[in-house]
């Protein structure tokens, strides 16, 4: 077929080709600086990548391109703007981390630059082909990020961890596409939701059980949960932050482009389905997350958690559901950003060995960085999804979709789990605002970039909660397709 | 001018509802040395709030029973929730309590708090704010937003003044509250969503809401997730242990708040909403909760006489009241009502200041023992008459506040069964024989105190907070009229709703019915005859 | 109703006068101390001759409520500020006002510490007792019921003896257990009679107007009974009397046994006889058997008696005893020795714990032992006692006389076993009361101690002379007390005999249920 058929329509994926090349660039840029410059990179690629942000936004009205298998619309707009932003917050909170932890290397911004086009990619992928490929994209850039800090038993630990169990699941994914394929003859998801038919072949059920578990996977739902929490403490900070909320946000909105897609006919199966993994992820990951005593594994269960009340917004199959997801995936942004960034700050490496990271460190933050609790928090109440923070709202677009689709006792685990959490966080907030402080790390106050962050995160955290109007509006708008 | 004209043009409402919270920012702006200034801002603040508040009494039109000083305005657009505040005759006294009370509590933790006084008096303004958005509030889900931001000013007002073990105390209090809420948050999506499948228009307007009735089957459900979420904040009898917990460790100011305005946060909810919406169920699970609201009188009661510890034995007897609101609610009747938002009122002062004066006592002893005291009559006459008094209120002796509420409940109690009527009867008895017990150990007798120092008896600041709250009893106690002429018209419109959309979800429920449905009434009538 | 004819708010002026004083002395500062009884003295007797206003301009040919005053108070609920009062309760408020001024006078050196709050208690005492006399609404009955209470807890708790704690709170949470029920009871009675008139309301002559169902009736009577019979008391509820009287100061004791145990006597008849006169009638041979036992029981134990002071309080459940016979013998002569007697025992008994103080504050004994010839030493006392003793014994030429013997006509007519028996009541109490006498003033001076003892000082004279005055003046000329009552209690009496003659009331009582039944439609019944 000639190129024109493939109607290749640039623009429309104008953000993944500009942060490519940004990526490229910093590559380039990094053979010419010195060991001393490299934070320089950082400045760079966030220059780079506030000029995209616009571009991505702008890119909003449906236009398939590439014979249909790059769908660029609002939904993918959407989270391409949640991706930049959430790379712009990471390298920002990274350089300080890196010289802190005395990891400088200039690969770890154009890494973290492709994690962010293989994540837009997936986004906007409408052909398993193209999602795949982002995927593993984001999966290969992170396994390096994961691993940076080489000198780091834990680090190294996670990193293999994450290697063999992410590698596990792409391969699942894959063999699970390949059934979905030899079922519907097509691996572009509108042509497959056609070939599918009624959807009783074996082999696409078997396809897209594995489909599920590949996805489980990135988005860490129980059961297949167990590499997150040894991944987000060996890996350095700012990449958990970015692991927590890029690869998961990604990850989500491939699962939703492909099972609403892809698999509408199918779709009272995997409700199914997923209802029992979003209800045993939110029970799971609540539950034991209060056992934590290391802050960045407590935040990796309660993102667990998180990702379980997420999958209800999914699994309800209603607009309501998808538009909660989407915005969930807003705010979660904003608000676990900004507790990474306090905790990112709060974290040294004294002599090899990572202070600043028990829960018991944070024993009268207050009275040494009153500033800091208090933002800790608000993200903190916005995390355990208490009014008028975006918390609040997103757990509340999410019940309600549930309540709407008649999933009451979902919906009442979902509450139940919510509670739970409370204690963890609220456990968090009395250590800062109650104990007295111990011999916890002394950390220069927070530089011009983490200022930045914080700032940022917060006022979202606290905008979102209280004028959510023209987000969730937005939202709304970008699933609507997906129910024509 | 008609105080909907007023507020068209001058947010009044909003402007009372925020005033603290912006005053609460200003003061986390301030130095934090010059504590002096914190104390003068933070009481001038509520102070001029509660003055500020004086205007919705004298502008109240008594004979409109709709909302008054009515806003409304889009918020999020796409779930039809809208910011609608508004205040009727039911939530007026409330509001004014909750703004009064607020002023006690600056008084009452002025020399008591002396570490990060900067973050206290803000957070209890930020108390204020949410407390009155929940009294205000008549769109659902603005409603939720302020019941739940309450918690998070009081938890840390509790864990961190708290006494020993103010942890514990605070997590428990938040966890109990929280889960409550959550629930009853399902609740208000099933009936946002059943409203909108029936009428086609998904909106939390609680007046629009209330002009639909809910089929009877799904009332109950509702009813079950509100009542998850009011009980615990009441607290009603098996939801009740969080709070000689919170009231134990809570410094006195916070004790104050939480008896006068956060208990009556539940109780306001079942007036305002699971009545109107829920009228059937309500109806339905009245002897249920009957029940268990008469065991809590006099289950409270008996766990109060036991107590050793002051201020949880306030805790407890707050218990015992809030059994009487309850009652006075469910027993269906306007005195019963009437009565129970009275008792709302009365406890509020009452509670309230016994729970100040104790603090004034522990400030001096720290302790909360009675053993620890005798005879304090002698050394500290003015308190001693303050106790007194405030003490006859809380145990409804006649010419005090107290009275009026228990009298109204009566009645009420009596016209739905004369049993209910004893054992409200040995209610009050038990409340003479805890708070009377409590007041000859602690001052009559021959005085002895073996801490440091001597007792002073109250310095002119203490008087003065208490005097105020002894004119409110008396003033209560011997002309009640103002108080009850206020939510006549609200109150009777209530009933009128109830009524109606009693018959019509009958009706929905089941045709045939539908012709007993129309006979039966929800309140007993004020006039004819019938048991 | 008859108009208040003074066209003046005397009631209100009579009830609030004291309340006023109150505020007065508050001002004054606890050092001075005579200022502080002066002031109180000066109260007490003002609000004493205004008292007497309303006998003047008293209509003795009517039953009907008079000096009417009527102000709605809480609208919703129908209770309303309404005052008034007839002939019986004309005598209690003299009665009162008059042991007012005798309370404070004899405080006067009884008295040391913290003056100003005891004064401060016995005048809001006063202004409770007056209003429970003169309301009309039950609410304002029941209010001015219970603020009796407090001051009455403090001069037992605060200035009492060793005991006192324990007394006061049994003396609290006793008559406290018994208003309760009887606020069911009020709020009974306001329900069904809204329920059948379509009028809510807490107003007692409209509540009169009704005649209520059987069952009704005994129900709210045994409501009412707690309240009162608690208060007077009654036999089996006596056990907090004791106590109290031994534990209060004089003054508390005079005011307790003069006045608040008529309370009790009193609501039987302003409520319990007009209101509920089936259940009135089922009770009254219950009634009668327990006032007899409390006049013979009372009687025993005061003899057995080694304590002047708890002597004489049991001599009140005696004397209570013998009140609660006349007025339940449902006829005018007992009714009218009831009311009679109530206002002898007030006077006698309160004059007997005077004199009781008197001595106690000289000697700091009460026990009989410790006296023994004190006629000796102090003849003007010894000659006064004697007088208030005989009184209370009931010689002819003293009140006591004539109320006991109208109380066992009475008696006689209803039930002769019970005249009988109460009149043996007579007997031990002169008995224990001369025994009781002779033991203190007679023989020789047996204690040492007791040689030195100064008779009485002016003051103690002109307390006690008007108290021997009242005792002549109601032996001699009965006639003019009884002239008050007499209106009232004929309607009272009659009440109860028209509603005898309808008929079959004595087998009814034997079966409520069948009576309620066939009475119902008759009486507009309801249940």
């Amino acid at each position: 077929m000639e190129l024109s058929a493939l109607n290749i329509n640039l623009f429309s994926v104008m953000p993944e080709i500009l942060t490519t090349g940004l990526a490229i660039i910093v590559l380039i840029v990094d053979f010419f600086l010195g060991r001393k410059a490299k934070p320089a990179l950082g400045y760079l690629s966030i220059i780079g990548l506030l000029i995209i942000l616009p571009v991505a936004a702008m890119t909003a009205e449906t236009a398939p391109s590439f014979g249909g298998t790059v769908m660029s619309d609002g939904f993918s707009a959407y989270f391409n703007v949640i991706f930049l932003i959430a790379a712009i917050f990471t390298i920002l909170i990274s350089m300080d981390y890196l010289e802190k932890t005395g990891i400088e290397r200039g690969e770890y911004y154009h890494i973290i630059l492709f994690a962010t086009v293989g994540m837009m990619v997936m986004a906007s992928a409408n052909d398993f082909i193209n999602l795949y490929v982002g995927l593993e994209l984001m999966a290969l850039s992170f396994y390096i990020l994961v691993a940076f800090r080489v000198e780091s038993s834990r680090s190294v630990e996670g990193a293999l961890k994450y290697f063999v169990l992410g590698a596990l699941s792409s391969g699942i994914l894959l063999y699970g596409i390949a059934f979905a394929y030899g079922a519907s003859g097509s691996t572009n998801l509108g042509e497959m939701a056609a070939g599918l038919g009624s959807g009783q072949d074996p082999f696409l059920v078997l396809g897209f059980i594995l489909i599920i578990v590949g996805f489980g996977f990135k988005v860490a739902v129980f059961p297949f949960h167990v590499w997150t929490p040894d991944v987000y403490e060996g890996a350095p900070t700012p990449v958990t932050a970015l692991l927590s909320i890029g690869s998961k946000a990604a990850a989500f909105a491939a699962f939703l482009r492909v099972f609403t897609v892809a698999f509408p006919a199918l779709q009272p199966q995997w409700s199914e389905v997923l209802w029992l993994l979003s209800a045993a992820t939110m029970i799971f990951g609540s539950v034991v997350a209060i056992a934590q005593k290391n802050i960045v594994r407590m935040l990796a269960y309660s993102s667990i958690a998180h990702a379980g009340i997420i999958l209800i917004g999914l699994l309800v199959y209603n607009d309501i559901g998808m538009a909660g997801v989407v915005y969930y995936l807003l705010v979660y942004l904003f608000m676990n950003m900004g507790a990474f960034a306090v905790v990112t700050h709060l974290r040294g490496d004294a002599g090899g060995v990572m202070k600043g990271e028990n829960i018991s460190d944070y024993s009268g933050l207050v009275s040494k960085r009153p500033a800091l609790a208090f933002l800790m928090a608000l993200f903190l109440i916005s995390l355990a999804g208490i009014p008028p923070t975006g918390g609040f709202a997103a757990k509340f677009f999410i019940l309600s979709a549930a309540i709407n689709a008649k999933y009451y006792w979902l919906a009442s685990i979902g509450v139940v789990s919510t509670a739970i959490s409370l204690f963890f966080y609220a456990r968090v907030i009395f250590y800062m605002f109650v104990r007295e402080p111990e011999a916890g790390v002394e950390q220069p106050g927070t530089g011009a970039c983490y200022n930045v962050v914080l700032f940022c995160t917060a006022a979202g955290t606290i905008f979102l909660g209280i004028y959510p109007t023209p987000f969730i509006d937005l939202a709304i708008k970008a699933v609507k397709p997906f129910f024509m | 001018m008609t105080p909907n004209e007023v507020a068209a043009a001058w947010p009044v409402l909003s402007i009372i509802t925020f005033l603290p919270a912006a005053g609460a920012i200003f003061i986390l702006f301030l130095n934090r040395e010059d504590t002096e200034l914190i104390r003068w801002i933070g009481l001038g603040v509520s102070l001029f709030v509660f003055l500020l508040s004086l205007y919705l009494p004298l502008t109240f039109d008594a004979s409109n029973p709709a909302l008054q000083w009515v806003e409304k305005g889009v918020w999020i657009k796409s779930f039809g929730i809208q910011y609608y505040m508004g205040v009727d005759g039911i939530s007026l006294l409330l509001v004014l309590l909750t703004t009064f009370i607020t002023v006690i509590c600056m008084l009452a933790s002025w020399s008591d708090i002396t570490d990060r006084l900067r973050a206290y008096m803000a957070l209890f303004l930020f108390t204020e704010t949410c407390s009155l958005g929940v009294f205000m509030a008549q769109d659902l889900f603005l409603f939720y937003v302020f019941w739940e931001a309450v918690l998070v000013p009081m938890v840390f007002i509790i864990g961190i003044w708290g006494g020993k073990r103010k942890l514990y105390s605070a997590i428990k209090f938040f966890l109990f509250t929280f889960v409550g809420s959550l629930f009853m948050l399902l609740g208000v999506l099933a009936v946002y969503y059943y409203h909108g499948d029936v009428t086609g228009l998904y909106t939390f307007d609680s007046t629009i809401l209330a002009l639909t009735p809910i089929a009877p089957e799904v009332q109950y459900w509702v009813f079950i997730a509100f009542f998850l979420g009011f009980a615990v904040k009441v607290p009603m009898f098996p939801f009740h242990t969080w709070l000689p917990d919170a009231h134990t460790d809570a410094p006195t100011a916070g004790s104050i708040v939480l008896a006068s305005v956060l208990l009556k946060l539940g109780t306001y909810a079942f007036v305002r909403f699971s009545l109107p919406l829920l009228p059937n169920a309500s109806v339905r699970l009245a002897p249920f909760m009957i029940g268990i609201s008469l065991f809590a009188i006099i289950y409270g009661a008996l766990v109060t006489i036991a107590q050793k510890d002051i201020k949880r034995l306030i805790a407890y007897s707050s218990v015992s009241h809030m059994g009487f609101v309850m009652l006075g609610i469910f027993v269906f009747n306007i005195e019963g009502l009437k009565g129970s938002i009275m008792q709302m009122i009365n406890h509020g002062i009452s509670t309230g200041a016994l729970f100040l004066l104790m603090g004034m006592i522990y400030e001096r002893t720290h302790t909360r023992m009675i053993g620890d005291y005798t005879g304090l009559f002698k050394q500290m006459p003015v308190y001693g008459v303050a106790f007194l008094v405030v003490a006859l209120s809380s145990m409804g002796m006649p010419s005090t506040n107290g009275f009026i509420g228990e009298i109204f409940v009566l009645i009420g109690a009596f016209k739905a069964s004369w049993l209910f009527a004893v054992v409200v009867a040995v209610g009050i008895l038990l409340g003479a024989v805890y708070l009377l017990w409590l007041f000859q150990r602690v001052f009559l007798g021959t005085y002895s105190y073996t801490g440091r120092g001597t007792l002073q008896d109250l310095n002119f600041r203490e008087t003065v907070t208490a005097l105020s709250l002894m004119g409110l009893i008396f003033w209560i106690g011997l002309y009640p009229r103002p108080f009850l002429h206020v939510m006549d018209a609200s109150l009777n419109r209530l009933v009128n709703q109830v009524e109606e959309n009693y018959r019509q979800a009958g009706m929905r429920q089941n045709a045939s019915k539908a012709t007993a449905m129309a006979s039966r009434t929800v309140f007993t009538p004020v006039k004819g005859s019938g048991r | 109703m008859i108009e208040n004819v003074l066209n003046y708010p005397i009631l209100s002026t009579l009830i609030f006068l004291p309340a006023l004083g109150v505020i007065v002395l508050a001002f004054i500062p606890g050092k001075s101390k005579e200022v502080l009884r002066t002031t109180a003295l000066g109260f007490t007797l003002v609000n004493f001759f205004i008292s007497l206003v309303p006998v003047f301009h008293f209509d003795t040919s009517t039953f009907k409520m008079q000096f009417v005053e009527q102000a709605p108070w809480i609208p919703g609920i129908g209770v309303s500020y309404f005052l008034g009062m007839d002939g019986i309760s004309l005598t209690l408020v003299l009665l009162t006002t008059f042991l007012s001024i005798i309370a404070v006078l004899c405080s006067w050196t009884a008295v040391t510490e913290r003056v100003k709050e005891y004064m401060m208690h016995l005048l809001i005492l006063e202004t409770g007792m007056l209003g429970v006399f003169v309301s009309l609404d039950l609410i304002l009955f029941f209010l001015f019921w219970e603020v009796g209470l407090i001051p009455m807890y403090f001069l037992i708790g605060v200035w009492g003896g060793p005991r006192r704690l324990y007394a006061s709170i049994k003396f609290f949470l006793f008559t406290l257990f018994g208003s309760v029920f009887m606020l069911v009871g009020i709020v009974a009675l306001y329900y069904s009679h809204g329920s059948m008139t379509g009028e809510y309301t807490f107003n007692l002559l409209k509540l009169y107007e009704v005649v209520y169902s059987y069952n009704l009736q005994w129900w709210i009577f045994l409501a009412f009974f707690l309240g009162f019979a608690i208060k007077v008391p009654v036999f089996p509820f006596h056990t907090w009397l004791p106590d109290a009287h031994v534990e209060a100061p004089t003054a508390g004791s005079v005011i307790l046994a003069g006045v608040l145990l008529k309370m009790g006597t009193y609501g039987f008849l302003r409520f319990n006889l007009p209101l509920l006169v089936d259940a009135t009638v089922a009770f009254t041979p219950y009634i009668l058997a327990l006032a007899v036992i409390g006049i013979i029981y009372g009687a025993f134990l005061a003899m057995a008696q080694s304590d002047i002071k708890k002597l004489v309080a049991y001599s009140s459940v005696s004397h209570l005893g013998a009140v609660m016979a006349g007025i339940f013998a449902l006829n005018q002569q007992g009714i009218d020795g009831g009311v009679l007697q109530m206002i002898n025992h007030g006077i006698s008994t309160g004059g007997l714990f005077l004199i009781i103080g008197i001595i106690y504050e000289r000697r700091h004994t009460r026990a009989i032992a410790d006296f023994g010839g004190i006629a000796r030493v102090m003849p003007v006392y010894a000659a006064l006692v004697m007088v208030i003793v005989f009184s209370s014994i009931g010689l002819p030429g003293t009140n006591g006389f004539v109320g006991e013997i109208l109380i066992l006509l009475g008696l006689f007519k209803a039930s002769p076993v019970a005249a009988v028996l109460g009149a043996t009541g007579v007997v031990l109490g002169a008995a224990y009361m001369l025994w009781m006498s002779q033991r203190v003033f007679y023989g020789k001076v047996t204690h040492p101690e007791n040689e030195a003892l100064k008779d009485l000082s002016v003051r103690e004279v002109v307390t006690i002379v008007p108290i021997v005055a009242l005792i002549l003046w109601i032996g001699v000329y009965p006639g003019h007390f009884l002239k008050l009552t007499n209106a009232s209690t004929a309607h009272l009496a009659e009440v109860v005999e028209m509603n005898r003659s309808k008929g079959k009331v004595h087998e009814m009582a034997l079966t409520h249920k069948a009576y309620a039944e066939e009475q119902a439609p008759s009486m507009g019944g309801h249940r």
